[in-house]
């Protein structure tokens, strides 16, 4: 016990958090302004947020260059990766009620809000009058203010999306046993076609958005029904377009003879994060498009 | 970087030098203890500023009538005020005596992901420097309170909006990364023999706190993106024209907001029952009751979030659930309440500085907990709502609860921190100036409130100028007061009295056995506890 804790690797001083902090801040205000340009003439909002994605992007590879250094180097104990674990669960943990926020909005509208707007419960004045002609249905397509839209409909293109996603989920299993088997070309064949996977499954989404945007008429501004829609699904995929290139890295780190079968805690962390991300496109898809 | 390639050997030279020098040291350190300090000097700037903006309300309402400000610039003072002192104060306070305080209470060399540590300090300085330099920006900083209830943050807002969304959720991303480190640090790192029953309360608090947040402050991200959307891009997530609802933001904000207020209490909760023990020379009087009863208040937390709501509108059953739920809190809290008292009983009591400020914790936080309970009562507050008996009892919970307790926290841990006892003169100067003017400013809010003056308005009617006048000259008092604060801990940073390991003979806990001031890298080796 007492040997284990004198190994716990405290690093030395480090200049990627206060980059990490600089790069985060340029975002943030790049992306305030660029939010209030997007009705004006100016845009200089854009460049400072390039900037802040592009500081980010320098501070995390070079951070992660100085962890996997400071791995292959063996400075880290048993317990250090339990932290890293630990930090790792708590941090998708973190990721499931922030969608959690966007479900609960989607569940509200649903059971109390349109319901109401229609004259359930108590409501029957507010329904009066407000917007005596609207029809409290779900997917809202006509709101009350006349906007008018299509459903997604669950079938087609979601379907296929899910049993894409639902297969890379098993494949990154594969590839992990693989990896725990000392198995290395399996681990190969396995991890790219998970990221092979994940790729079709953006490529299918944008192909689905165009289609709700230039045939469906459902967009963003669509009401309730669109609202939802867009924030579940496209906070979806930029997790899933992370967490592909999380992947590619892994794999890229897999060639280079990286990971052992006891010590590999980035492509552990890789794979909780694709399966959280399919977890939640299974909610997705039982509430969004089937429900 | 030059750190990424250096040997084990390099790495363990490191550990045994002390700290590096000038404001490389700061910018870049991964020490818990250079963190800590950043996070609670951080906390005082900000608790100044946003003091300085209190004063300007205060200033405002003096008189009735309008004279100092514009009201458009008093809605901003007000949320401003709001979003630092919860934001930019008490969290960061407490986050930087747990950095300061757990490492050394457990036994661990340092926290458990150091440079993350470093990172969720120095976001913080440039999420304020964002949300408070809008204020000077065309069309003003964010004006519709610090809950910005849609549609004042949506239809209605400044165009500055955005900088504040952003600012809230590069906050939020600090809060969750700090919360982790905490977490792991307490699970992960304890030195043999420190099992969880044996846990320091403050250690127990926070690790309830750490879960908190990371629970919550997603969801207050989520909140502001909507907002953002709303605003922006066309969403009507709180429109009811497509089909959303104005209830609905009340409802995602106050499920981050109430656990949010008990993230700003427990670590309170903690201290005092560090605090009490060490000068009432007695154990703490029902350890594992002070742990279920800080798990249950936590685990309540999640089911009374619409008792912020009773107004909005909600079905009477739905009423009815959150406000039993909100008065079970009762329970536990009276259970705390009891077990401090307890522990005094028959004590060999003496009345330092930190347990001045430990006892005016008890008895004026107790007073903001049964004006909670009041509020809790739907029908009386149906009356009660969004007046000054709000600001009242939230006042008594955050100032003479939240920060008198970090005030104690402060006094008591100092000599530690500095290895220097502080000015214990000045020290009582600045507890009894500080209790009388707090309890000036704020016990006469009660009555305003329940005569009827509304809160978050630059104007009201004439009857109620007379108490105004008073709670304003002990706004300005309590103000005043928090520079003898700073006074304090100057003083004692740069020399006085040598302070021993142990300067409480009453205290217990590990962070005693090292050196006065901690040395800058404690328990690289973890005692053994028995």
């Amino acid at each position: 016990m007492t040997t284990k804790h004198e190994a716990y690797y405290v690093p030395a001083q480090s200049a990627w958090p206060i980059i990490g902090a600089i790069g985060l801040f340029l975002i943030a205000f790049g992306a305030g302004n660029y939010v209030q340009q997007l009705s004006t003439e100016e845009s200089y909002g854009g460049y400072i947020l390039i900037t802040g994605i592009a500081v980010i992007l320098f501070m995390v590879f070079g951070w992660f260059k100085t962890v996997i250094d400071e791995s292959m180097a063996g400075l880290y104990s048993a317990q250090m990766d339990r932290s890293f674990r630990q930090g790792m669960s708590w941090f998708i943990f973190s990721e499931i009620m922030f969608f959690g926020a966007f479900f609960g909005a989607l569940f509200y509208a649903r059971m109390v809000a349109v319901p109401w707007l229609g004259g359930a419960s108590n409501n029957a004045m507010t329904h009066e009058v407000l917007w005596p002609a609207f029809e409290a249905i779900w997917p809202l397509v006509t709101t009350p203010d006349g906007t008018k839209t299509e459903a997604m409909p669950w079938t087609g293109l979601p379907l296929i999306n899910t049993i894409l996603l639902l297969t890379s989920s098993v494949t990154l299993h594969f590839a992990h046993t693989s990896l725990e088997k000392a198995k290395r070309t399996p681990l190969k064949i396995w991890l790219t076609l998970t990221i092979l996977l994940g790729i079709a499954f953006l490529v299918l989404q944008v192909e689905e958005y165009s289609h709700a945007y230039h045939e469906m008429g459902l967009t963003l501004e669509s009401g309730i029904y669109g609202n939802t829609f867009f924030l579940l699904t496209g906070f979806h995929g930029m997790h899933v377009t992370l967490g592909t290139v999380f992947l590619i890295v892994l794999l890229l780190r897999v060639l280079k003879g990286h990971f052992t079968t006891d010590k590999h805690f980035a492509f552990q962390a890789g794979s909780w994060y694709w399966h959280f991300v399919d977890v939640v496109w299974l909610c997705l898809f039982v509430f969004v498009y089937v429900l | 970087m030059s750190t990424t390639t250096h040997d084990t050997a390099a790495v363990h030279d490191d550990h045994h030098h002390g700290a590096p020098k000038g404001i490389m040291r700061w910018l870049l350190t991964t020490n818990h203890k250079d963190i800590g300090s950043l996070y609670l000097w951080f906390s005082f700037i900000m608790f100044l500023t946003g003091g300085a903006m209190a004063m300007v309300i205060r200033a405002e309402l003096f008189q009735p009538g309008l004279q100092l400000v514009e009201p458009n610039f008093f809605n901003q003072m007000t949320t401003v005020h709001g979003l630092i002192m919860v934001f930019g104060a008490v969290m960061p306070a407490f986050t930087g005596l747990a950095n300061w305080l757990i490492p050394m209470m457990i036994g661990a060399p340092d926290m458990a992901l150091p440079r993350m540590n470093n990172w969720s300090f120095w976001i913080l300085p440039f999420a304020f420097t964002m949300l408070i330099g809008s204020l000077f920006m065309e069309g003003g900083g964010p004006n519709f309170g610090w809950t910005f209830y849609a549609p004042l943050s949506t239809t209605y807002s400044p165009d500055t909006t955005a900088l504040f969304v952003f600012s809230v959720h590069i906050m939020g991303i600090s809060s969750i990364m700090g919360a982790i480190n905490v977490i792991v640090t307490i699970v992960n790192m304890r030195a043999p023999g420190m099992t969880w029953m044996k846990l320091p309360l403050f250690v127990w608090t926070w690790l309830i706190t750490a879960f908190l947040l990371i629970a919550v402050m997603p969801v207050l991200a989520g909140a502001v993106t909507m907002v953002l959307t709303d605003k922006y891009f066309g969403t009507s997530f709180f429109d009811a024209a497509g089909g959303g609802d104005p209830v609905m933001f009340q409802h995602i904000f106050w499920f981050f907001g109430h656990p949010e207020v008990y993230i700003m209490i427990l670590p309170s909760f903690g201290i005092i029952s560090a605090i009490i023990p060490a000068f009432s020379r007695k154990k703490l009087f029902g350890y594992s009751s002070m742990v279920y009863a800080t798990a249950s208040i936590a685990i309540l937390s999640f089911l009374v979030w619409a008792h912020h709501m009773f107004t909005t509108g909600m079905p009477v059953f739905a009423e009815l659930f959150f406000m039993y739920c909100t008065m079970l809190i009762a329970v536990p809290t009276g259970v705390k309440v009891f077990n401090w008292v307890a522990t005094m009983w028959r004590g060999s009591m003496t009345f330092e500085t930190p347990m001045l400020f430990a006892l005016a914790f008890i008895i004026l936080f107790t007073i903001g907990g049964f004006s909670g309970l009041m509020l809790a009562i739907t029908p009386a507050d149906f009356q009660y709502h969004d007046t000054y008996f709000v600001v009242a009892h939230f006042h008594y919970v955050l100032v003479t609860g939240a920060v008198f307790s970090i005030m104690a926290a402060a006094y008591y841990w100092l000599p530690k921190w500095t290895g220097h006892m502080y000015s214990e003169t000045l020290g009582k100067w600045h507890f009894w100036c500080s209790v009388i003017s707090v309890n000036v400013l704020f016990f006469p809010m009660h009555f305003l409130g329940l005569a009827g003056m509304p809160r978050r308005i630059p104007d009201y009617a004439i009857q109620f100028a007379d108490i105004n006048q008073i709670v304003s000259i002990g706004g300005f008092a309590f103000g005043l007061s928090q520079l003898i604060f700073l006074a304090v801990v100057l003083k004692c940073i740069k020399g006085g009295e040598k302070a021993p390991d142990k300067p409480w003979e009453g205290a217990e806990g590990l962070e005693w056995t090292i050196a006065s001031p901690a040395p800058y890298h404690s328990f690289t080796t973890p005692p053994e506890v028995k």
